[in-house]
């Protein structure tokens, strides 16, 4: 006999602030109304997802000084979005990204705790912690972080809000009537934490949470960040689509982790994917090929480049050539809002050339050609192929699918791929779990005693 | 129904406003923190056509007001987030107010304004917020960025009775007045109609109808817009809960609404004539301030009384209880006469504290509901419409930075 196959972990991600959702389609719905949250939840249910995922904004992006005005720019706020899902849901882990450099480790440790309880063991954090002193400008404490200090904030954060979901044992709470006793000990909550960001101290008011500890999520790319994921997160974001490179971030990880005195299996990689589906493989590229075309206009194409290229390049043809001039790091940002740092500008730039070269692309074509990673394209059954390879062959343990078409993408996935994913016994047709850490297969941590054993 | 309806909400806390509460044979004390308790309790209040249900919460552990130790383990010492709380009851209660406590001293203007807009979203038009101010050294300790004084209880009660409080009281409450004038404009910082979605220029937004806030304040500036659009009611409804002159005016520089505590002895005319005149000092136009009175609640069941079950539980706590605000024990059509003779002397609606809440809840929708109906002063059934509409609240707010 062999072994179980690998079960394919999913996530559900409804696109936010980006040129990626079609919202100008004529069945595109509303990104804010709670219907197309409530709608994207419930059918990433009905095909056994694992959770159900939200990016955050904490400013309007600007272009050059003014509101941007092309893409989607509002949104609702997470822990509020994920409070009322936990409603019309019952099995759906409800991941959020909330900023560790804006809000403190009390009230996040708070909110988790509580978003935890509300839904019966089913959140997820994924954590970021920010430096930038435009998103600064909407809190009062201001917010500036030197960008040396990310990790340490971050690392301190981590640390602090565990230190307050580890204040409260498991069986602190006792609600005993008959002996009139509510606490089994009268510090429950008790708590102090100091390090270099927070010196903190008091009493926790949230008792022990149905996963004890919510799942952490993480993004990592560079050593230090690898390290960090490695070591504190539940899953970590894969930026890599395609293997072998997904295949060599995937081992990197997981021998960081052991590093790090943790199972391999503990900590699941998941890239984030769009997916196009077709009667034919023909028909799903010419409308993935349709999609892109109308989601990267000219004026969207410039305004790409120009968060490369931190310059005003709106006097250029986007059906022309890629820009001759250098990039301008040094200047101001000419694009404010985004979470989208390139390392080395002159490297991309000196890319996106050598693509535009050798394809014989104009500017906007080699933005449409180099701007998305690892689509999932084509009939269901390639796709579910393309999904269960890629996990069999440990390029992940699963992805986070996103649709261009805001609510209602998703369920075009859940009819037709899902049940190929289940029929090569890749994904469960039923839930076993209780918590989101059952269904991911995380190690219990309900008490502290249990998860330091 | 009545051309002056009475106004009726439930303040929730816990297992209800006595500290004996959780131990009732009723009471679920294991399930406080799970969304079973809490969706039992407001779809009950929602079965009882009330207008609202607020939710108390705290950054720090439940105490009584004058706790006998801070090391006791017979009392509810514990709590979750009262907003969180609200949002997952949203989406299964279609008519009822939901008016979370969210504590402004130590959190973001910004997030409190995004996270009650969006619980405008989810409950479809039915948010509210009631601000708190946290004074205490041990609630800034679990933030660690601020060191506030304790005031003793000696302090507080001489500050209550002359109305003059420490100046860095005053400084709490700018702050926090500043803090519900942040949200307010980021609430107005969408125009109606900003997300205008033109295929045609690829304009998801009019940028001309968003609006920085700009504020600039003593404590702190925010810039905004907002990154969720203006909410249904345009402005949620804002609350709070104040106990003498100088917190009446904070209430009356930004509040719709004032939950207050008259005594029974004195009725609520006193306290009715210090709210306006606060409102006057602080020179409050438009929307007058709408005046509700707390009384916590005991009432008689079909096993026992109102004062049985008060003396029941005071045997429990093993203390007579203690209230800032007026007690009512007794059956509900004594209330229920009680509440329409203090309607008529100033106060707009009331909001019931129940002692215990799994039972005085079900009481006042089984049994104080029908009495007032029998009075002809109270709804027969839910009107469409938002929280405002229910308060009797315009619902058309105009928007501070509208230009057309």
């Amino acid at each position: 006999m062999s072994t179980p196959r690998k079960q394919v972990i999913l996530g559900a991600y409804l696109g936010g602030v980006n040129h990626h959702t079609a919202w100008w389609h004529p069945a595109a719905g509303s990104q804010i109304d709670f219907s197309s949250f409530e709608h994207t939840a419930r059918t990433a249910e009905r095909g056994k997802f694992d959770f159900f995922f939200l990016a955050e904004g904490l400013i309007l992006r600007e272009r050059a000084g003014q509101i941007f005005d092309q893409d989607i720019i509002g949104r609702p706020d997470t822990f509020t979005v994920l409070a009322s899902i936990a409603a019309v849901t019952e099995h759906l882990g409800l991941a959020g990204t909330i900023n560790a450099t804006f809000n403190e480790p009390y009230e996040l440790a708070r909110q988790l705790a509580s978003l935890d309880h509300l839904s019966d063991g089913r959140a997820a954090w994924n954590v970021v912690t920010s430096f930038d002193a435009f998103t600064g400008q909407n809190f009062r404490r201001g917010g500036f972080l030197d960008p040396a200090d990310r990790y340490v904030r971050a690392e301190e954060t981590l640390n602090a809000v565990r230190a307050l979901w580890d204040s409260w044992e498991a069986e602190d709470l006792v609600a005993d009537k008959d002996s009139g006793r509510f606490l089994a000990r009268p510090d429950a909550g008790a708590f102090a934490f100091h390090g270099s960001q927070f010196d903190i101290s008091g009493r926790f008011t949230v008792p022990r949470s149905p996963q004890g500890r919510p799942v952490i999520l993480q993004a990592g790319v560079s050593p230090q960040g690898r390290d960090f994921a490695a070591a504190n997160a539940d899953a970590i974001f894969s930026p890599f689509g395609k293997l072998p490179e997904a295949a060599d971030f995937y081992r990197d990880i997981k021998a960081r982790a052991v590093a790090a005195g943790r199972a391999a299996e503990d900590i699941k990689i998941l890239p984030s994917a769009s997916f196009v589906l077709g009667d034919t493989e023909a028909e799903a590229i010419e409308k993935f090929h349709a999609i892109r075309n109308e989601q990267v206009t000219g004026q969207t194409a410039l305004i790409l480049l120009e968060q490369i290229w931190n310059r005003d390049l709106s006097g250029y043809d986007p059906e022309g050539p890629v820009p001759d001039i250098d990039p301008d790091p040094a200047a101001p940002p000419i694009i404010q809002g985004r979470a989208f740092v390139h390392q080395d500008r002159f490297a991309t730039v000196e890319r996106l050339r050598q693509v535009a070269e050798a394809k014989q692309l104009t500017l906007r074509e080699v933005v449409i050609d180099q701007f998305e990673r690892g689509p999932l394209v084509g009939t269901p059954t390639q796709v579910a192929e393309q999904i269960d390879s890629f996990v069999q062959n440990n390029g992940s343990d699963g992805f986070i699918l996103g649709s261009h078409l805001v609510p209602w993408g998703i369920d075009e996935f859940v009819d037709k791929v899902v049940p190929l994913l289940q029929d090569r016994g890749a994904l469960r047709t039923e839930y076993t779990g209780t918590t989101l850490r059952d269904n991911l297969g995380l190690p219990n941590v309900r008490s502290t005693v249990a998860a330091d054993a | 129904m009545a051309p002056n309806p009475l106004h009726l909400g439930v303040a929730l806390d816990g297992a209800g406003w006595h500290p004996a509460a959780w131990r009732e044979p009723n009471s679920r004390p294991a399930d406080l923190f799970s969304a079973g308790y809490w969706t039992d309790l407001v779809t009950t209040a929602q079965r009882g056509l009330l207008d609202f249900v607020s939710i108390e919460d705290s950054l720090a552990i439940p105490e009584e007001r004058h706790a006998r130790t801070d090391d006791a383990v017979d009392r509810v010492r514990a709590r979750i987030d009262a907003n969180l709380i609200a949002a997952r009851i949203a989406p299964v209660t279609r008519h009822i107010g939901l008016i979370p406590t969210v504590t402004t001293t130590h959190t973001e203007p910004f997030h409190i304004s995004k996270s009650i807009a969006t619980l405008d979203y989810t409950s479809r038009g039915r948010a509210g917020w009631q601000v708190r101010v946290s004074g205490t050294p041990g609630e800034a300790a679990h933030f660690g960025r601020r060191e506030l004084r304790a005031i003793t209880a000696t302090e507080l009660a001489e500050a209550v009775a002359s109305g003059t409080f420490p100046g860095e009281v005053h400084d709490l409450f700018d702050e926090a007045a500043d803090a519900v004038e942040v949200v307010r404009r980021l609430w107005d910082s969408w125009e109606d109609g900003a997300e205008i979605h033109d295929v045609a220029t690829r304009r998801f937004i009019d940028r001309d109808k968003l609006h920085y806030i700009d504020f600039e304040g003593r404590f702190f500036s925010v810039r905004g817009p907002s990154i969720t659009p203006r909410p249904p009611q345009g402005q949620p409804v804002v609350a709070a809960l104040a106990h003498g002159p100088l917190i009446y005016e904070f209430a009356a520089r930004g509040a719709d609404l004032v939950f207050v505590t008259p005594t029974r002895e004195a009725g609520p005319g006193p306290i009715v004539e210090q709210v306006t005149a606060a409102a006057a000092r602080v020179d409050r136009t438009g929307e007058p301030l709408r005046i509700y009175a707390d009384i916590v609640v005991f009432l008689d069941t079909d096993e026992t009384t109102g004062p049985q079950r008060l003396a029941r539980l005071n045997e429990h706590a093993g203390d007579e209880f203690a209230s800032d605000a007026g007690i009512f024990a007794g059956s509900a059509d004594e209330l229920a006469e009680l509440l329409i003779e203090w309607s008529g002397r100033g106060v707009d609606g009331f909001r019931l504290r129940p002692g215990v809440a799994v039972d005085d809840l079900a009481a006042i929708t089984d049994r104080l509901v029908p009495a007032l109906q029998r009075h002809g002063v109270f709804r027969t059934s839910y009107p469409d419409g938002s929280l405002r509409a229910l308060l009797g609240l315009p619902t058309t707010v105009p928007n501070r930075y509208a230009t057309a």
